[in-house]
């Protein structure tokens, strides 16, 4: 089992989710974050201050999958987070020890 | 008005009509002439108490919520419930203070610079009219009124403060602004024999229709003086606390650019044309005021900001207030365009070249907007609105009359005065006896929590 973790910008959420559901990955949990690389952040002013905004909005979307799933899961999100300009994001993928479904206690690679 | 009026007149010529068809060409009687007249009297009271009563109500919907709006969306989110607290509170004490004690201060009978004790607990202001402040509407009418002035101006000061002040100490604190710094300054410039008061004869008649020096000058200098005694807040001005919520504040200015009409309009103590010359006033300086302020920051940042779009307008609000029933409408403009560059001035230069951490930038609005309030009433002030020393004698500067603009200077040099002096005394004694600020972990922790136990936003229930 493989955790990937997929950093993208808010703006392409619609268009990975309806990737990795269309290459048969169902289970995914998105989380709202902040963040940047090495992309440069702008600044705001309020009331004659300048503010420098350099934590970006980002979405964060994590899924566990079958090895022989990870290919697949990876390349839908490339193919539909890619821009080609800095900002795109990341993508992580890491080994999971294990998954268990709280249902009804199910292990392993069934549970996901 | 109109109404009930033109229901009287035909009822009362149709009166007159038949008395003469059956009297025989006889004329009305004395008794029936003065029924008449007391029925159009009522008619002119029922006008007044409408409008003033409606005022009243729209003064304090100023403050709650839209002081409350405005303020808390100006300050980080862990203390936004401590922030509108602050406004909440002088809603309820002041009211309380008032009735007892803080309307006999200020307007009751007293000497030149304070009421006495006349009309504690609110004794003698009943439901008839006082002939001395408003001739046509009940005195409670009038009381209730300039109570919600009352309210108002306390809780702006808290914008200097906001974000590091013991919420027991802020209660103290401004209860005893409220009964030794602005009941005073209110009866100078409003009471019976007040030594400021241009209605009623006092000796430096300051013209100030609405409050410019009573509530904005008092409350932003009386700002600037906690802001430097209370000190800056942890990390200002090196860590960045931008407005948790532009939004709030932007619902809370629009409030109180409609409330305003109260505050002004209002301020004409009858449904009148004069209460239509500062409705008029009020509206036209605030719109240049935010025009003037956004055409600023467009030049001055490349962009104009929503926050200072509404900056702006309370600045035009602000700056109008003394002038509202005292000037043409093209004035008001001028007047409103002013006070838009001037407080964006004050704001964005003056404090970052000072230092000093006015919080919501109550000085810098208020105490700024005020001044030069004051002294372009004393320049655009003319008799074709307000004949205020009588008719045919010259009002303001457009008249001739330039030494309006020296009283004008002294009634500010008075609210200055009193506000600095006033404000360190009752300061050091509030620090003396519980203390101002709270400790650095509570302040880092936030107020909502530390002072009054609660959370303004839970997004995960």
């Amino acid at each position: 089992m493989q955790k990937i973790e997929a950093v993208i910008q808010p703006s392409k959420l619609d268009a990975v989710k309806d990737a990795l559901l269309e290459a048969g990955i169902e289970g995914m949990t998105i989380l709202e974050a902040r963040g940047h690389g090495r992309q440069k952040g702008h600044t705001e002013f309020y009331r004659g201050r300048e503010y420098t905004v350099d934590l970006l909005p980002k979405i964060k979307i994590e899924m566990v999958v079958r090895d022989e799933m990870a290919d697949k899961a990876i390349q839908a999100i490339l193919s539909s987070a890619r821009t080609g300009k800095i900002g795109d994001g990341k993508i992580f993928v890491s080994k999971i020890d294990d998954a268990i479904r709280i249902r009804n206690d199910e292990r392993g690679s069934s549970a996901l | 008005m109109r109404r009930s009026l033109s229901f009287l007149l035909p009822a009362s010529l149709l009166a007159c009509v038949s008395l003469c068809a059956h009297a025989q060409a006889a004329a009305p009687t004395a008794d029936q002439i003065a029924k008449l007249q007391s029925q159009i009297a009522q008619a002119q009271t029922a006008g007044d108490n409408a409008w003033m009563l409606t005022s009243a109500a729209l003064v304090l919907l100023m403050t709650g919520p839209g002081l409350a709006l405005f303020y808390g969306g100006l300050v980080r989110r862990k203390n936004v419930l401590s922030t509108m607290m602050q406004s909440f509170a002088m809603m309820c004490i002041i009211t309380v203070l008032w009735a007892i004690i803080g309307y006999s201060l200020a307007f009751g009978p007293g000497t030149s610079f304070i009421g006495d004790f006349h009309n504690v607990f609110l004794h003698g202001v009943g439901l008839a009219p006082d002939p001395d402040y408003a001739p046509t509407i009940p005195a409670q009418t009038y009381m209730i009124y300039q109570l919600m002035f009352a309210i108002i101006t306390p809780a702006l000061i808290c914008g200097a403060f906001a974000e590091r002040m013991k919420f027991s100490a802020m209660c103290l604190f401004l209860t005893l602004w409220s009964l030794l710094i602005y009941s005073p300054m209110a009866h100078m410039v409003w009471g019976k024999g007040g030594l400021l008061n241009a209605a009623l004869g006092g000796r430096i008649p300051c013209l100030d229709f609405a409050g410019g020096t009573v509530v904005h000058v008092t409350s932003g200098v009386s700002a600037l003086v906690c802001a430097l005694y209370l000190g800056k807040r942890v990390g200002y001005p090196k860590e960045p606390n931008p407005p948790h919520s532009v939004v709030l504040s932007f619902i809370g200015a629009c409030l109180l650019w409609v409330g305003w009409f109260g505050f002004n309009a209002g301020s004409a103590v009858a449904a009148g044309t004069l209460a239509t010359s500062a409705f008029v006033n009020t509206h036209f300086a605030t719109a240049a005021a935010a025009m003037a302020w956004s055409l600023a920051e467009w030049i001055h940042n490349g962009k104009p900001s929503a926050l200072g779009a509404i900056s702006g307008a309370v600045a035009g609000l602000v700056a109008i207030t003394p002038a509202s029933g005292f000037v043409q409408p093209m004035s008001a403009l001028v007047i409103g365009a002013v006070a838009g560059f001037f407080c964006f001035f004050m704001v964005t230069r003056v404090k970052a070249w000072f230092g000093y951490d006015d919080s919501l930038d109550a000085f810098g609005v208020h105490g700024a907007g005020g001044t030069i309030g004051a002294i372009l009433t004393g320049i655009f002030a003319t008799k074709a609105i307000n004949p205020i020393f009588g008719a045919g004698k010259a009002t303001g500067a457009v008249d001739g009359n330039w030494h309006q603009v020296l009283n004008q200077l002294a009634g500010v040099a008075i609210a200055w005065i009193l506000s600095i002096i006033g404000t360190l005394i009752l300061l050091k004694f509030v620090d003396m006896v519980i203390g101002l600020r709270v400790s650095r972990e509570h302040e880092i922790q936030g107020l909502d929590v530390t002072q009054h136990g609660e959370e303004g936003y839970d997004f995960a229930s």
